[in-house]
């Protein structure tokens, strides 16, 4: 078996028999990440050491004969706005670059409890505010089937880490989209589950109604099989639910018969590129000649999802990254004599972050101003009201939600750089999802003519991960675009 | 009512903010604030005459736990990152704020 190729269940089933060491799908990851990393700059710090420590544990337990996790022997990068005790989180960000959390996320802890080997951190957009994984203090991430293209974001590096065979699985943080968007640029599966289905509890708080964690895997499989493994109720985050959690590759029967998918055409016409349009009506054959049914649903307050989503999230960005005072931890401006506590601060803040985030904390800062209250911040969770309601009506004609994930292919370096507003563009098919807390995922359904790849996104009901799941892995299963590698 | 933003206004955002823009950072802002919303406006004209505002799409649940003390960070640790402590005394270092 290719190590660099094997899923995650194939890892875990050969390190469980024995017909595989833990520390060998390790070192070839290791080998793989030191060969393609300079080209992709995906990682922002990678612990060899403590990786291949773990993976010997994983094989002495082995042969001990105690019962191996479910994760077992799988190596997993984790965006670099996740903490692991010990191991640096930058958020790619000037302002914690060199920042040791003292504890772990709890995903951490339900990764190493189920067996999954951590091999390091990847690069982002800083503090995850991005679409490109330009905004990274560290330097972009460059999209592995084309290097002059960006592979999204903001979980940029961990979505080229998978679609570059360096790790078989990647935690991401999604925000707006930030782990589907970048799935569907990098021809790998995305999945952001239902808001509250798993803790945030040690990820760094960007827009905290609106953040949850997930997992890029190579096949829809990988990502229910994670997903079981992270999800669950969580005493450290008050918004975490107490919903059961299923095992999730239960649900994968390979069926779609009956099942009714949703299309959103008024919707989807708004400003999609050829290829994309091509590669997502194709997806929907598929699916229809699979059995599901195609139905038109109604999203009228779609359409008002990005100026919704940047109003609500740079307020709770405003508020949130106020702790970075230079007191506490991360960067402090060096001291002019007699500088006062203010100055303090707001030179470590204007030094410390990038341009982008004091953007967006400008921003938010703006909207939850007097005077300005009403008229934006609070009008725009009344239309996150409207959103909702338009989903839940559709949920009604609708099982799941169909959709692109992204209106055009990966675009260039640089492409969007210059102007704000096109680059929050890029997000239009993925935040709405986060403003009515739903799940969604995004699968691969295609490349374009030059061969970038092109993904497609389902959404569910809340808490119905397993119904996105199944039609994800019945139409991955009738496809073989998962299996192209880029070279 | 369309925005109009200044250079006085992004001064006042920033000082709410804390944030110490440089000149360039100014004139960059006003007009890219300017322009974002400008574009988020459109919100404005959509009816929501009694429509609920949502903050939290679980604000309904409320996770509550009796208020027993629990173990929390140790100073040491907590101390670990801080880029000035007296970590003998178990304190942060701050530049003076009374006297001096």
């Amino acid at each position: 078996m290719n190590l660099l190729d094997a899923t995650v269940r194939s890892i875990r089933d050969g390190v469980a028999a024995g017909q595989l060491s833990a520390v060998d799908v390790v070192r070839a990851c290791l080998d793989r990440i030191a060969a393609v990393n300079p080209a992709l700059n995906a990682f922002n710090l990678v612990d060899a050491e403590r990786a291949l420590s773990r993976a010997q544990t994983v094989d002495r337990r082995r042969a001990e004969g105690s019962t191996l996790g479910p994760l077992a022997g799988v190596p997993i990068a984790l965006k670099d706005n996740i903490n692991v005790r010990g191991m640096r989180t930058t958020a790619s960000s000037r302002i914690l670059e060199r920042f040791v959390p003292a504890y772990d996320a709890t995903v951490v802890r339900h990764l190493e409890n189920a067996g999954a080997i951590i091999v390091g951190k990847t690069n982002c957009d800083e503090f995850a505010m991005g679409s490109s994984t330009e905004n990274s203090a560290f330097g972009p991430v460059r999209n592995p089937w084309a290097l002059d293209r960006i592979p999204g974001g903001s979980s940029g590096g961990s979505a080229a880490a998978v679609a570059s065979r360096c790790v078989p699985l990647a935690l991401g943080s999604d925000t707006g989209g930030s782990i589907r968007q970048p799935a569907a640029f990098c021809g790998v599966v995305g999945l952001k589950p239902t808001y509250g289905r798993v803790s945030r509890y040690g990820l760094l708080a960007f827009a905290s109604s609106l953040d949850q964690i997930g997992p890029f895997a190579r096949t829809v499989a990988d990502a229910a099989l994670v997903l079981s493994a992270l999800s669950g109720a969580d005493p450290c985050d008050a918004t975490t639910a107490d919903e059961s959690v299923p095992d999730f590759t239960r649900a994968l029967t390979g069926d779609v018969k009956g099942v009714r998918v949703g299309v959103p055409r008024a919707f989807v016409s708004l400003g999609v590129d050829e290829d994309v349009r091509e590669a997502f009506e194709g997806a929907l054959d598929t699916l229809r000649s699979a059995g599901a049914t195609l139905v038109d649903v109604e999203l009228p307050h779609a359409q008002y999802a990005i100026p919704v989503y940047y109003l609500v999230c740079t307020a709770e960005a405003s508020s949130n990254l106020a702790r970075y005072d230079g007191v506490k931890y991360g960067y402090r401006a060096t001291a002019a004599k007699h500088q006062s506590l203010k100055d303090m601060y707001s030179r470590s803040r204007d030094e410390g972050f990038g341009p982008e985030v004091k953007r967006r904390i400008m921003l938010g800062t703006y909207v939850l101003s007097a005077g300005y209250y009403d008229a934006f911040y609070l009008k725009a969770l009344q239309v996150r009201t409207l959103l909702r309601r338009d989903y839940d009506q559709a949920f009604e004609r609708a099982d799941v939600i169909a959709m692109p994930t992204t209106p055009t292919p990966p675009f260039r370096l640089g492409e969007k750089t210059g102007d704000p507003l096109q680059m929050y563009l890029a997000d239009v098919f993925t935040v709405s999802a986060n403003l009515a807390g739903l799940p969604g995922i995004s699968v691969p359904c295609g490349f374009s003519p030059d061969g970038l790849p092109i993904g497609f996104q389902l959404m569910g009901r809340m808490f119905d991960e397993a119904t996105v799941l199944r039609v994800a892995d019945a139409y991955e299963g009738s496809t073989d675009w998962h299996l192209r590698n880029p070279s | 009512m369309p925005t109009i933003l200044t250079i006085a206004d992004v001064e006042r955002v920033a000082a709410l903010a804390q944030l110490e823009l440089t000149d360039e950072e100014k004139q960059l802002f006003t007009k890219q604030l300017a322009d974002i919303l400008a574009y988020a406006e459109q919100v404005q004209a959509i009816d929501t005459s009694g429509v609920p505002a949502t903050a939290h799409v679980h604000a309904a649940q409320r996770r509550e736990r009796e208020d027993v003390p629990q173990p929390s960070l140790p100073v040491e640790d907590a101390l670990a990152n801080a880029p000035d402590a007296d970590r003998e005394a178990g304190l942060f270092r701050v530049p003076r704020v009374i006297g001096g």
